[in-house]
Formats: structure tokens, sequence, C-alpha cells
């Protein structure tokens, strides 16, 4: 158990002129729960392979405990790492899967077999572990991944999605037992999604990557309250946060022509961002035209159209929704950003009411 | 799928098998006649009552020139040739396979066309050097002569590269974070991941080795090294001037040569045809 | 550990990357994303077969084109520079135009068969059910007879005293004389190396048509009528691929590994016989002494062989896409 530190680190591939990771500052602390998440080809994976050591990493320094690991081999990092396709030796039975690691390092027989037990009962893995991994079903060969990782009792465990494998129903049960598992070992670790709903659910802090860089490091709820730039507003949510261009006139938003809510003395184009929780439908407000209705059961999605921008709102009234409809708006909860650098602008009234609080 | 039987498909598929298999039946039937009865009746669909002498004779009875080379030690031979040949084919290019893909070092690329290129020029192409590079090694009349420069070209390598490279990458990363070294990795996880690659490449090769003609046909003049196609070769130089050629004994020594590779590849036929059709040669 | 698994110290050049295109091609697998760091041990793994193909491959190779350039004295007293003398010499003489002649017919004649009955074989099996397994069994058991051995075969059922064929042909007439008579001995030596290799054909052209998915079986049944034109339009392109492969593979069967059968047929009384070019590189090497034009005759081989494999690692390359 160690906390783990990344301090300007990068990665440049031979040959390529873009870095593939670049400027990462993370420091993580003992026992947290850090999930890097983002769209593919965002540089997590890449970032989480340095660590393990798998990759090379180019630029800064990582440090796990209070080495720096940049030039070791996986083995001497003190890590365990969960594959997304588990991974596992098929020709061992799950107990040896278990155990191969445990014996490359000269843990004595009865340690192997004090910790193979405990992590199959940790994980109910019991009746199964004179099987072959063929023998066993998705849910349960990702299990014995998590045992091959728990026996060592590492510093940190690594995770690359792995639950994408899995079907829906599982995803969300192995979510919670991930947790759990996490919760009362208390071992540090770092988590690999594209799957913003398990990047909620899961991280103590989120880490969002875009283009090898971070986008914004948070609580989940503060990313989704106040994602620092379009792309984290857009990404984290479901559905997605709604982005219009908007004006900012004096002193009040305008979109469309209808005046929003009044603002400080800025000027000039913005983007604004809607979240669909945050609207609703009403006698009174913007007036939108429906083009298509999602039904969730519980609540549905209302997608519409103001002049020529879409929008999408939260709806959970029984009432038919059809034609042109009014949507009311919190001024409260508008998120204002740059439209060039897509960064969030902290308006002058949501500033001033922050204070008030 | 529905679809109707028409005879006329059996038809065809029993004119082809019987063009292929009569000749292999008629063979061994005829083994089984006297030389004389042959000679007066042609070849025989039914078995006759001479199997025992004709077989024993061809397996113990000492011949050619010298008059010590039997079938039995032909026989002896073509294994050791069919054994060792697949042995070492596998042993060679498992390791070389793994020296291409699984490491990153200078020259990789350079060495492995050095190898590849022997995938162009098959052994008959320059058989007339090799001949005189094995006389200057003094390799003649010997096993290694007869199997090892039959292993330099590189259809196992290319194999095993094929199927090293369709192990996903994340076994390696596993292991190496389980702490496996390079020889560990190999040996523990590798060899017992490739051991049906290995079989059906051992049934090609042994195949491969058993039927190999000209190449023992330039490596021994030493009778004792003589394999089974090595003595169908003399049997058939014997025959010239002779007034009833030992065609019985001829048939006997080419049912010998064929049983054990046609049995092993009815045996395990599934794995056969997969090791075949996935190598590509 | 760089991404790059190919970080070549040679430069680059059109060829080079020509083949670099095969290199990394030749597999839908790419390389590895991690592999060992260490200098000195693939060495060790590559040495074994590194010294095998050095001393055996290349060393002869190497020896067979530069003595394609001399002449050896008959009775070993050195050997003379002549140039390109062995190559002119062999390339206009009429017995190799003639050897030429008849291993290109042969050719032809080999592939084409053994193709044409494979195939033909391959597709009825495909379709039977009843007793599919025992067709197939039989249908491939005779591919691993050794080439020899069906020479030895096939020489008795050609034999003029026992030989059920030459009856056979004397019942229509013909009086079949093989090992004296030119075109008869060439018809032997074609009927027994088609027989020796339709299995392997066979089993390649199975195994294609069975990767068919049956999906796309059941689509063509709905969309053509006609047996005949199913065949046509959907088996025959999807087979396409296993068939070119099997058209080089062959070729090199027809020119080399029918060396034993013409062997054991011919008997080294290649006087009025029919015999392939490689034959002739053995005969003029071993039996002749005349080391200079076996090796250049040999050297032209290499040329066509490794035409051949490019030709057959480019389609490696575009069997890719087919999937």
């Amino acid at each position: 158990m160690a906390h783990l530190s990344l301090r300007n680190v990068g990665k440049t591939y031979a040959g390529g002129n873009q870095p593939a990771v670049c400027g990462i500052n993370i420091e993580i602390a003992d026992g947290e729960f850090i999930v890097l998440v983002g769209p593919s080809g965002c540089g997590k994976s890449t970032l989480l392979r340095m660590v393990a050591g798998l990759e090379t990493t180019t630029d800064g320094e990582i440090r796990i405990g209070e080495r720096v690991v940049n030039t070791l081999d996986p083995a001497e990092r003190d890590i365990a790492m969960v594959f997304q396709n588990y991974a596992l030796y098929p020709h061992m039975t799950v107990r040896d899967n278990m155990a191969y690691g445990l014996k490359n390092r000269g843990a004595s027989k009865a340690t192997i077999t004090e910790r193979v037990n405990e992590a199959s009962r940790m994980l109910e893995l019991g009746p199964y572990l004179d099987r072959k991994p063929r023998a066993l079903s998705g849910g349960q060969r990702q299990r014995v991944a998590m045992g091959r990782a728990i026996v060592r009792q590492p510093a940190a465990f690594l995770f690359d999605e792995p639950l994408s494998n899995l079907d829906a129903k599982l995803r969300v049960s192995m979510r919670m037992e991930i947790r759990k598992l996490q919760k009362r070992l208390g071992t540090t670790s770092l988590y690999v999604t594209h799957d913003q709903l398990e990047a909620m659910t899961l991280a103590d802090r989120l880490v969002v990557l875009n283009q090898g860089k971070i986008e914004q490091i948070g609580a989940p709820l503060e990313i989704y309250r106040k994602p620092a730039s379009t792309f984290v507003a857009s990404f984290i949510g479901a559905p997605a946060m709604s982005l219009l261009d908007a004006f900012i006139e004096n002193g009040a938003i305008t979109l469309e022509g209808h005046v929003l809510a009044q603002i400080g003395n800025m000027a000039g184009p913005v983007t604004l961002g809607l979240r669909a929780e945050d609207l609703r439908i009403a006698k009174e407000g913007l007036p939108m035209m429906v083009e298509h209705v999602e039904e969730l059961g519980a609540q549905r999605i209302v997608h519409g159209t103001i002049g020529a921008q879409t929008l999408a709102v939260i709806d959970t009234g029984e009432a038919a929704v059809q034609g042109a409809v009014r949507v009311a708006i919190d001024p409260d909860r508008l998120h204002l950003f740059d439209t060039t650098t897509g960064q969030r602008i902290e308006s002058k009234r949501q500033t001033a009411r922050e204070l008030a609080l | 799928m529905m679809q109707r039987i028409k005879p006329f498909d059996h038809l065809i598929l029993i004119i082809g098998a019987l063009f292929l298999i009569a000749p292999v039946v008629m063979a061994f039937m005829s083994s089984t006649h006297s030389a004389i009865d042959i000679h007066s009746n042609g070849l025989y669909f039914t078995p006759g009552s001479d199997a025992v002498g004709t077989y024993g004779k061809v397996l113990t009875h000492r011949g050619g020139f010298t008059g010590d080379v039997t079938g039995m030690r032909m026989l002896m031979n073509s294994m050791i040739m069919g054994l060792g040949f697949a042995v070492g084919k596998i042993v060679l290019s498992m390791m070389a396979a793994y020296a291409l893909v699984y490491f990153r070092f200078r020259f990789a690329t350079l060495l492995f066309w050095m190898i590849f290129t022997t995938l162009l020029l098959p052994l008959e192409v320059r058989i007339m050097p090799s001949y005189q590079v094995m006389s200057t090694l003094g390799l003649l009349n010997s096993y290694t002569g007869l199997i090892v420069p039959l292993l330099a070209s590189a259809t196992g390598t290319f194999f095993f590269r094929q199927f090293f490279r369709s192990i996903p990458d994340e076994m390696l990363e596993a292991a190496r974070i389980d702490g496996a070294g390079p020889y560990k990795f190999f040996i523990d996880i590798l060899v017992p991941l490739s051991r049906t690659m290995m079989a059906a490449i051992f049934i090609i090769m042994f195949i491969y080795g058993w039927n190999q003609y000209l190449w023992p046909l330039l490596m021994t003049t030493d009778e004792s090294f003589y394999t089974l196609m090595r003595g169908i070769k003399s049997i058939l130089q014997v025959w010239i001037g002779s007034q009833i050629p030992d065609y019985n004994e001829a048939f006997a020594l080419a049912v010998l040569a064929m049983i054990p590779p046609v049995a092993v590849v009815v045996i395990f036929q599934r794995m056969f045809i997969k090791g075949l059709t996935e190598s590509d040669k | 550990m760089t991404d790059s698994p190919l970080r070549t110290t040679l430069p680059n050049g059109a060829l080079l990357s020509r083949l670099r295109a095969w290199y990394s091609a030749d597999t839908p697998n790419p390389a590895k994303r991690v592999q060992f760091d260490r200098p000195l041990t693939p060495w060790l793994f590559l040495l074994p077969q590194l010294a095998v193909v050095v001393i055996f491959f290349y060393w002869p190779s190497v020896q067979a084109v530069t003595s394609s350039f001399y002449i050896e004295d008959p009775f070993g007293f050195g050997s003379t520079f002549v140039g390109t003398e062995n190559y002119t010499d062999a390339l206009t003489s009429s017995q190799y135009a003639s050897t030429a002649m008849f291993t290109a017919f042969f050719c032809v004649m080999v592939t084409g068969l053994s193709l044409g009955i494979g195939l033909l074989l391959a597709v009825k099996a495909d379709k039977v059910i009843r007793g599919a397994a025992t067709y197939k069994t039989l249908l491939i058991s005779v591919y691993a007879i050794a080439p020899p051995v069906a020479g030895l075969i096939g020489m008795m059922f050609f034999d003029m005293h026992i030989g059920p064929l030459t009856d056979l042909a004397a019942f229509f007439g013909h009086d079949l004389r093989v090992g004296i008579n030119y075109w008869d001995t060439a018809f032997a030596l074609i009927t027994i190396s088609v027989w020796k290799q339709i299995p392997y054909n066979f089993i390649f052209f199975l195994s294609g048509l069975q990767s068919v998915p049956v999906s796309v079986r059941e689509a063509a049944l709905i969309d053509a009528q006609s047996g005949w034109r199913r065949f046509c339009d959907v088996t025959l392109p999807l087979l396409a691929p296993t068939a070119f492969f099997l058209l080089v593979i062959n070729i090199t069967y027809a020119m080399f590994d029918t060396f034993p059968i013409i062997d054991v047929v011919v008997k080294d009384k290649p006087a009025n016989n029919p015999i392939t070019l490689v034959y002739k590189v053995y005969l003029d090497g071993f039996k002749g002494n005349d080391i200079g034009g076996s090796s250049a005759q040999s050297v032209i081989l290499m040329v066509v062989v490794a035409a051949l494999t490019v030709l057959q690692f480019r389609f490696l390359e575009r069997r890719v896409h087919y999937g």
C-alpha cells in the first residue's frame, strides 16, 4: 500500500512527432480509487501501462511509494494489473493462475496456499480452484483475474477496462464488487475506462483525459456540476449536456433572441451548456419544437430544437409531448464556456452567489 | 440447410475414391502373392497366401551389395529420419520464432529476412552444392547429415511466428507483471500454450521427413544408413536384367514405406488438416 | 518498449518498403506491443536456426552461383572462369529447350488436372452428408504416400508385363510402352503426379468450402436457383484465394516435388524419355559431372522459384482482405 505520484509525465513514441501523453500531474493518496476516463485514443490506457511498466516513460517521473519506478521492470514495481481480456494462462488451473506470480517471487508454499485460499474465499472462487479458465464463465474469469491481483498484495492495483467484456447486467454487479473489495483491502487503485457511468460510480476522484492531456481532475460530482471545459461537459453525464451558441449583450445572455439571464459585464459570443435535468417543460419559457421523445420509463428525454440548435430536456410528466412546447431554465444552472478555447467561464453572477453561501 | 442429395454426387465421389485408393489396395493385395503369380496373372485385388513369407523376407533378409541391410534396418532409419526431422524442426523453429516475435533487438528485421529467404529456394535447386558442402564437412553417411540440412527451410519458423503473433499481447504482459523473464515465459507459458500447434506441425514434419527421397539418395552410400525410400530405389535397380522381378517384394517394401505416414494421417486427421491448412505448407 | 515493431537500421528504399509491407502484412496479427529488451537472449534462441541456415542454405546457394561461372576440370585439376558461358550454353542448347518445354507442359497438365479433380471432389464431398467422413478419410489418406512410393506403384500399373493400365490401353488398341515411348512415359508421369497431388488440393478446397459461412450459403440458395450458377457466382469467387494459393503450390510441386516419381519411372535412362528441369540439374551434375552447367541451371531455376514465391507472398498479403 502506497501513494502514487505522477509528475509531469509524458510519452512520445519513437518516430511519432505528437506526444501520446503529456504533462500529466496526479497525486494519488494511499488507498484512493482513481479512475482515468476519456474517449478511445485519449491516452488513458497508455498512461496506465506506463505506470505498470509495460510502456516506457519518456518524460517526467512516476513514483510508487517513495520509489521512482521509471526504469524498473513491471515485476519490480510492486503493482498488479487486471486486463480487459483477463489474460489468464489458459493451460493453468485457477489455483496455478493465482499462484504463478507468487511462485516467481519465491514465496513459500505455505504463503502461496494461504493467500490463494484467502483470495478465493473473498471472491467465492473456492469450487473452481482446480478448473481451467476455459471451463469458467466470463464473470468467473474476471474474478480469477482479480484474485491474481489480490494474492500479490501489491502497492497498487491497475485496472485496464476490466469490465468491458462482460454483459451489461454482470458489469453493474462486478462494478460494485470491485469497489467493495477495494474499500476492504484499502489498496490504491488506478482504473481505466471509457464508460463515464462506470467512472462516476467507482471513483474517489476522476481524471478526465483528452488527446493525451488532463482536462479535469476532481470528485465525480464536482466534475459533473462544474465541468472545466466543453469536452468534459459533453463527456460526463447522460444524456450529454446540450451545448448551444449564445450571445452576451448588455449583461444579458441571449439564445436565439431570447434573454435567459442577467450576467456581469461580459460581452460577445459564448457557448451555453444546459443539462437535460436542469430543464423542464413548462407553461413559460423558451419555445422549443419537439422532434423526438425517448421513453425511459421513470422519465423521458425530449429532443427538440430552438431555432436551428438542438436541445435535450428531461421530462417526468405523463402528458404527451409534441409540437411546440416551452422550456423553463433555472438561471442558476447555466454553464458558460469560451467559444474558442472551450474553457469554463465563471460568471460574476454565479461567483456572487457562491460567495454569499 | 436443405439440399437434395443426388446420386450423381455419390457416383463422382466413389469414382474419385476408387481412383485414389484402388492402386494402394492392389499394391497391398499383390504383395501377398508370389512373384511368379503376379508375373503370369498381373495385379491382384484379393489377398494371397504368401504374405508372411514375403514380408518376413523383406524385413529380415540381408540384401544390398554389402549384404547387411535389412528391411528392419531401413524401417528404423526412416523412423529416425521422420522423428529426428520433426523434433529438430519444432525445437529450432519455436526458438527462432520466439526470438523474432517476443524480442526487440538490433538486426531483428535483417535476421527475419535471412531466415525467411530460405522459403524461396527448395533443396532441389541447390542440391549439387549442398552435396559438396556436406562432403567438405564430412557429414556424408551420418544421421546428422541426413536430418540437419533439411532443417534449413523456415516453414516451421514461419508457422510458429504466425501462431505466436496470434497469442494475445496481454499474455506476455501479465507474465511480466507476474515476474516471468524470457526463459520462464517461454517454458512456463509459451510451450504449454503451443501444445496443439506442436502436435499438428509434428505430424506434417514427420511425414515430410519420412518421405524424403532425393537427399538420402545423395547422402548415403553406406547401406546401413538406407531409408525405405532409398531401398525402393535400389530394389528397382536390381530389377534391370532379372528374369522375373521381385514384384511382391517391391510391393511389400512400398506398403511398409506408406503404412506409418498414412496411419498418422488417418488417425490424427483433424489435427493434420488443421496443421496443414493453417501453416500453408 | 516502444510501439513501433520495426526500428530498422537499414536505409529506406522502394524495395525495402515493399518487403516491409509483406513483413507486416503476412499476418492479420501485428507485432507485439510489449517485447523483451535484452540484447543477447534473442541471439541465443536464434543461434541454432541461424547456424543451420547459414551452413546449409547460404553457403551452398552462394556456391551454386559462384560455380555457375566456372568450368570444372573433369580430372579435378581446378576450374576455369568462363563468365556467363555456362548460362548461354544452357539457354541455347536444344536439349535444354526441349526439357524446358516439357517442364512447362508437365506443370500445366499436372496443375490443371489435380486442381480440377481436387476441386470437383471437394465440392461433392462438401455437399453429401451420408458417408462424408468416410469419403474424406479415403480421399486424403493418399496424401501421406511418398512420391517414390507413388512412382513405384504407378510403375507397376504401367508395367509392360503386369500393368493393368497397359492392358487397358491394349484393349483400346494402343501399345503403351512406358519407359520407351516418349509420350507414353509422359502420360504415366502426369497420371502418377496428379494421383499423388489430388488429396492435397482436396484438403485445401474442402476446408475453404467449409469456411464459407452458413449465412452466405443460405443467401445464395435464396438468390440463385440453379446449383451451377450458385457455384460460379458465389462459391468460386470465395474459393479464389485458396485456388490461387494452390496454383502456386501445385506449380512448385510439379517442378520440384515430382523428382522422385521421375527418378523411379525414368530410372537414370533419360535417353528418349521426358524429364523436368530439376531432373536435368541432377543428371548433369551428378551423372554428367558438369558442375558449372548444372549450377547455371540451378541458378536459372532459383530465379523462377523466387519469382513464384514472391507471387505467393503477394497473395498472402492480399488474403488478409478476404478475411
